[in-house]
């Protein structure tokens, strides 16, 4: 990148002659911290491989012959099939716990996502009294720590006895209005940047064609989203199903305990076998076939509208850092 | 639909554009009412509480009538959060542990984040894949993992022995260490997101440009790239910084003693454990005024900026 930026430009042209003599007393190796890029090549790596080495020696652990969750014991796969009592899919506890967290995390999909694009439709379009408080209503899930979300729904769902709250129990029904809570946001937040990435143009041509506007709407503008509907719908299941803090305040019993529930219990304990790193592997597992799916529906969308990136900036949309 | 009068349409009266601003304004009602049920009210049913009494059987009584509001509790949550107090070993461990996470995350993560954007090359996918991969780890895998490498016979305390340290520390009984580390390790990929993506979007020709008037290249760095990438550190920060707070597992699944205690901690402690929900809900009322002293600077600063801009 940016070649005048790390070499200084031809020394021919320096239009300063002051800076350019100031240039020469420095070796050329020290010049500039930034721009020589050999510490920030091998600090970068260092960093990826500090963030990733620990992960894939859990994964592998999954597959530890012994009890032991952090002495390699020689490889086996009985904690994933193959023990009749021990293995994940043997066991109820594991079983129920990833079906729970599959679940809600289809049901805050299916929810939050239609919702939260009605949301960014409404909030980018309509100009007018209460559209500003309507806004900022829409950020607050975002600036606010989760624990303070978990706290105030439990409040209401255990102390208020007000219709819709008192309809609400404690478990999965708590469960998905908390998940979809937080993750309405996230939503708006994709839909309305690729609203504004896409502009009034294509719906004006369209009612200036004659369509009326809900034909505008179905026929241009929703195919024209649907890479954001896409992202969206990836990251609320992601949110969803890597949640904690809300999943289990609002949770009632064992039955209502999904994966990170399980994982957050379990992780300390001495009596806890390989097994539970098993089941955090599913869960990676689980959220990478969603993004894989999510990247090859993106893709194939992409082509057809001509309305998406591929490689790369599918990649980046899909996690939200454009929106960002 | 502003836009639409400039264009040529100038025949749209003005009940045409009024119907128009209800049927958008139709969109947002269904979210619109999700929020207000499931976040407003909530927020208010927290203020019941923290003002509320217990029955007897110590059993939280909202008021929901604000002249019937018992102060006790919340006058107790924030007398016992200054220095000295009750509460205060947990807001200064708080506020140091997410202080020194910040300002690891930076110093790490701006470094990562601006090599991928402005020097990468032919590894630059490759990098921002690898850089993306944590962000669908899931957290508590994450710190799973570092709870096998730092128990007892763990890699961490291996490498220590090999290296010649026979007694190495106790890492996962009450090391604020740890807790710094862990909290690092698992916000940091948030930090990295935001930042890489502003430094992706700076138009290089401003750099050169600075170059072309004789700046030296870490002038240009000081004085173009970084007020440019500014916004994005202060997205990144916001983003690590607002669960940092209200974090309570980490330290529970790294640390689980109460000499490293967090904010979150005391609340969680409070509302899950015991029958002291009011004096819980008093401590997340202590919360949201240290977060709101943080925001209220972070908007006068993007203020400023951008007033410095126009």
């Amino acid at each position: 990148m940016s070649v005048a930026e790390r070499e200084p430009a031809t020394e021919g042209t320096a239009i300063v002659p002051a800076s350019g003599s100031r240039r020469n007393l420095i070796p050329r190796r020290l010049r500039n911290p930034w721009g020589e890029p050999r510490f920030l090549v091998a600090g970068t790596w260092i960093y990826i491989a500090w963030a990733l080495v620990p992960v894939v020696i859990a994964i592998l652990f999954s597959f530890n012959a012994g009890r032991s969750r952090s002495v390699w014991q020689g490889f086996s796969i009985k904690w994933w099939w193959g023990d009749p009592n021990l293995s994940i899919f043997h066991d109820s506890d594991y079983t129920h716990a990833l079906v729970h967290s599959l679940l809600l995390a289809g049901l805050d999909m299916v929810i939050a996502t239609p919702l939260g694009v009605l949301l960014a439709l409404g909030l980018t379009r309509w100009r007018g009294r209460g559209s500003g408080v309507a806004n900022s209503l829409m950020l607050i899930p975002l600036v606010t720590p989760e624990i303070v979300m978990a706290v105030s729904l439990l409040v209401v769902f255990t102390q208020l006895a007000l219709v819709p709250f008192s309809l609400i129990h404690l478990g999965t029904t708590a469960q998905v209005v908390g998940q979809v809570t937080f993750s309405l946001s996230y939503v708006v937040i994709i839909v309305r940047s690729r609203l504004a990435g896409i502009g009034g143009q294509y719906e004006e041509a369209a009612r200036d064609l004659g369509a009326t506007p809900i034909q505008a709407l179905r026929l241009v503008l929703i195919p024209l989203l649907l890479p954001a509907i896409l992202a969206s719908m990836l990251i609320v299941f992601a949110l969803s199903i890597d949640d904690f803090v809300v999943t289990q305040y609002m949770s009632s019993n064992s039955t209502t305990t999904t994966i990170p529930m399980y994982l957050y219990s379990n992780a300390r304990g001495g009596t806890s076998t390989p097994a539970l790193n098993a089941l955090a592997t599913i869960l990676v597992v689980v959220t990478l076939v969603g993004v894989t799916v999510a990247y090859l529906l993106y893709t194939i969308v992409g082509k057809r509208t001509g309305s998406a990136g591929t490689g790369a900036s599918a990649l980046r949309e899909l996690s939200g850092i454009e929106a960002a | 639909m502003g836009e639409r009068l400039g264009g040529g349409q100038v025949d749209v009266s003005a009940t045409a554009v009024e119907s128009r601003a209800s049927y958008w304004r139709s969109f947002a009602l269904p979210g619109v009412a999700w929020l207000v049920l499931f976040v407003v009210v909530p927020a208010y049913a927290v203020l019941a509480i923290a003002f509320g009494r217990v029955n007897f059987l110590f059993q939280p009584v909202p008021y929901w009538n604000p002249l019937h509001w018992n102060p006790g509790y919340v006058s107790k949550a924030f007398s016992g959060s200054l220095p000295g107090g009750e509460y205060w070993p947990s807001i200064r461990n708080t506020l140091v542990y997410v202080g020194v996470s910040l300002s690891l995350c930076f110093a790490i993560g701006y470094p990562v984040a601006y090599y991928v954007a402005r020097h990468a090359k032919r590894t630059k996918t490759l990098l921002i894949v690898l850089l993306v991969i944590p962000f669908w780890v899931s957290y508590l895998l994450r710190m799973l993992a570092w709870i096998g490498l730092l128990s007892p016979d763990g890699y961490v305390n291996q490498i220590l022995q090999w290296i010649g340290i026979s007694h190495p520390p106790d890492w996962l009984n009450g090391n604020p260490y740890s807790v710094i580390m862990a909290l690092l390790y698992g916000y940091i990929p948030y930090f990295i997101l935001p930042v890489f993506a502003g430094l992706d979007r700076i138009d290089k020709s401003q750099i050169e440009a600075a170059r072309d008037l004789g700046a030296t290249p870490f002038r240009a760095f000081l004085h173009v790239t970084l007020p440019l990438s500014k916004a994005s550190i202060m997205a990144g920060a916001a983003l690590v910084v607002l669960p940092m707070f209200g974090d309570y597992y980490t330290n529970d699944l790294i640390s689980a003693s109460p000499h490293t205690n967090m904010l979150g901690n005391e609340i969680n402690l409070f509302v899950q454990g015991g029958s002291q929900k009011n004096l819980g809900a008093a401590l997340v009322l202590v919360l949201m005024a240290i977060l709101a002293v943080g925001m209220a600077y972070y908007l006068y600063a993007t203020l400023r900026d951008q007033r410095r801009l126009a």
